[in-house]
């Protein structure tokens, strides 16, 4: 009962926090707590499959693109298409795809989930390292046929011209969810399972978990907030092209939930605060300074130098990331919690 | 005598050119403490896995309670009331004592993704209901005290108890155990066995063990099959399988022809 008041206040808390931030924050600002917004409903829903299943997947750019081109294609009114699609005609489909913002952004959702419950079966007959290689095919997959499909996704010119729906108030809020929902799964018989597969695949089957089950559930709930994510990336940009999806967004996913701890949803979270923020915090780095009254000229690309750096201290010291494999709130709990002397 | 729990019909199993079981039979009575002993590589461990179904026997059936499995799948075996233990301790190493119990409860916990995901009453009250059933069994084990320390801080003998705990909670009919005297000094394997007798009573179990150990065999099973090079060289009491010539020259070789 006590954590029922607590978490429900926590969430009001946070919903009056985006309420607020919306109205009165100015708009570079927001775009940075949205930029952090969108990365952690991909790194949490990135976190289930990687972090708290243990299957070493590569797939959440494949994803990200399916939803950012599903929605964008529904958001965009249907007589912008003719004039934006340079190259061929697009394809009748492309004309008749049309919806309203949340539909469109579910729309993206459901279709990437779809396409995980259909790759899920070629996927877990290999687990380790050959996982990893036929997702990140299935990530290069998605961006070439999106470069040479120019009828239905206008090729490597991209779309643009996306209505810029998705304010803070919209993204702030399916993060909001996006967190409530993993942490509910996670302390769910799903999640146990989930992490029972991680720890030790042969033993959770021996405790009668249907292991394939288990890791295409994963997937498909990782690939709906993926979707979801990437959907809400193509409002926010108004613009995307197939190059935006590339392996390196992928990674930077895969930093930022090692960085919070694989398996650990709080820490994801922190992790993309941290890592997203200090990609702008950063910014300073790049300009001119001045030490000790001498310039250093400008360097672009110094912060990223710094920000290696940063992490390698931070693997260097926290092996683990920031929480392990455990929530913050059992962190916080684990110290007063009466243990048995071993 | 009754029916069998178990049976294993004219079982032989392959693996390329070698034969790991070769045409075995056995019947294990329901109620029984039965043991499988054998040397080394005598293909005990193969037999749980046929069991099991995390292999198919190249020929043979397996018949548990009435109905052929040979060929489940592993987890349904589990469904239909066989839980196992390991040989080497597989404990899941992130949870704790108490999560790793609650794990052989998956498949009793009625409520769907979605009642989980929307917190809905069904949840509530399933978790609840397992997380006390699941400190009962602890309880049973005298190990209630570390439901909360991490499974793989426990002392060997304790690990092992979580794991025969873990696969109680599957609510099995028929408990396979892989060696589970091993690497325990005497006191251990005391406690063990007088936990075995107690679990076996409370939850109306049928266990067949393979075990190294006589001492413990003997002191635990009515009824143990020899296996040595996957056949089948005695069956009997354990008693008499100690004296047994051919048991003596499988396991320290055959003295007369030297």
């Amino acid at each position: 009962m006590k954590n029922a008041i607590v978490k429900l206040l926590l969430i009001l808390l946070t919903l009056g926090f985006i309420a607020w931030a919306n109205q009165t924050l100015d708009s570079y600002t927001l775009s940075i707590l949205n930029n952090i917004g969108i990365f952690a409903i991909l790194a949490l829903s990135y976190n289930l499959i990687n972090g708290v299943t243990g299957q070493f997947s590569l797939e959440p750019n494949g994803f990200v693109a399916i939803g950012a081109y599903f929605a964008a294609l529904f958001l965009i009114p249907s007589s912008d298409k003719i004039d934006m699609f340079a190259l061929v005609d697009p394809a009748p489909i492309i004309l008749q795809m049309q919806a309203s913002f949340l539909p469109a952004i579910l729309i993206g959702g459901i279709a990437a989930t779809l396409i995980a419950l259909l790759l899920s079966f070629p996927v877990f007959r290999v687990r380790g390292d050959y996982l990893a290689i036929v997702t990140l095919g299935f990530g290069f997959i998605i961006r070439i046929f999106a470069l040479n499909s120019p009828a239905y996704t206008n090729g490597a010119m991209g779309l643009n011209d996306i209505p810029e729906v998705a304010n803070f108030m919209w993204i702030g809020t399916i993060a909001l969810i996006t967190l409530i929902v993993m942490l509910h799964i996670v302390y769910s018989k799903y999640g146990r399972a989930m992490k029972a597969v991680r720890d030790d695949e042969d033993a959770a089957t021996a405790m009668g978990i249907n292991t394939f089950r288990i890791k295409t559930v994963a997937f498909m709930t990782s690939a709906f907030f993926e979707g979801i994510g990437g959907g809400l990336l193509a409002s926010f940009l108004t613009t995307i092209t197939p190059d935006q999806f590339s392996f390196l967004l992928t990674f930077q996913l895969l930093i930022i939930i090692v960085l919070g701890g694989l398996g650990s949803m709080t820490g994801a979270l922190l992790a993309t605060i941290l890592v997203m923020g200090s990609m702008e915090w950063l910014r300073f780095l790049d300009d001119d300074m001045v030490i000790f009254g001498m310039h250093t000229g400008a360097h672009p690309g110094m912060r990223m130098v710094v920000f290696a750096i940063l992490l390698i201290v931070m693997m260097l010291f926290a092996r683990k990331g920031l929480f392990g494999d455990r929530e913050i709130h059992e962190i916080i709990r684990d110290k007063f919690k009466k243990k048995g002397k071993v | 005598m009754s029916n069998p729990l178990l049976e294993i019909r004219n079982v032989t199993m392959k693996f390329g050119g070698v034969t790991a079981i070769d045409n075995l039979s056995f019947k294990v009575p329901s109620d029984a403490i039965y043991g499988l002993i054998g040397p080394n590589g005598a293909g005990k461990t193969t037999i749980f896995n046929i069991i099991t179904g995390n292999y198919q026997p190249t020929e043979g059936t397996v018949v548990f309670d009435g109905e052929d499995i040979t060929g489940t799948k592993p987890h349904k075996v589990v469904a239909k009331g066989i839980a196992r233990t390991f040989q080497n301790i597989r404990l899941f190493k992130s949870m704790s004592v108490l999560q790793n119990i609650l794990i052989g409860f998956h498949d009793q916990i009625p409520y769907t993704y979605l009642e989980a995901v929307l917190r809905l009453p069904r949840y509530h009250g399933y978790e609840r209901r397992i997380r006390a059933e699941a400190i009962g069994i602890l309880e049973e084990f005298g190990i209630a005290d570390y439901a909360e320390n991490n499974a793989t801080a426990l002392s060997y003998g304790n690990q092992r108890k979580v794991e025969i705990a873990r696969a109680l909670a599957t609510k099995p009919k028929l408990l396979l155990l892989d060696e589970p005297a091993a690497g325990m000094n005497p006191s251990e394997t005391e406690d063990l066995s007088n936990i075995i007798h107690k679990i076996k009573k409370d939850y109306d179990l049928t266990i067949l063990l393979i075990e190294h150990d006589m001492k413990f065999v003997n002191a635990m099973c009515d009824t143990v099959t020899v296996l040595d090079y996957g056949e089948k060289i005695f069956e009997g009491p354990p008693a008499e399988a100690i004296v047994n010539e051919k048991v003596v020259a499988a396991y320290l070789g055959d003295f007369t022809h030297a």
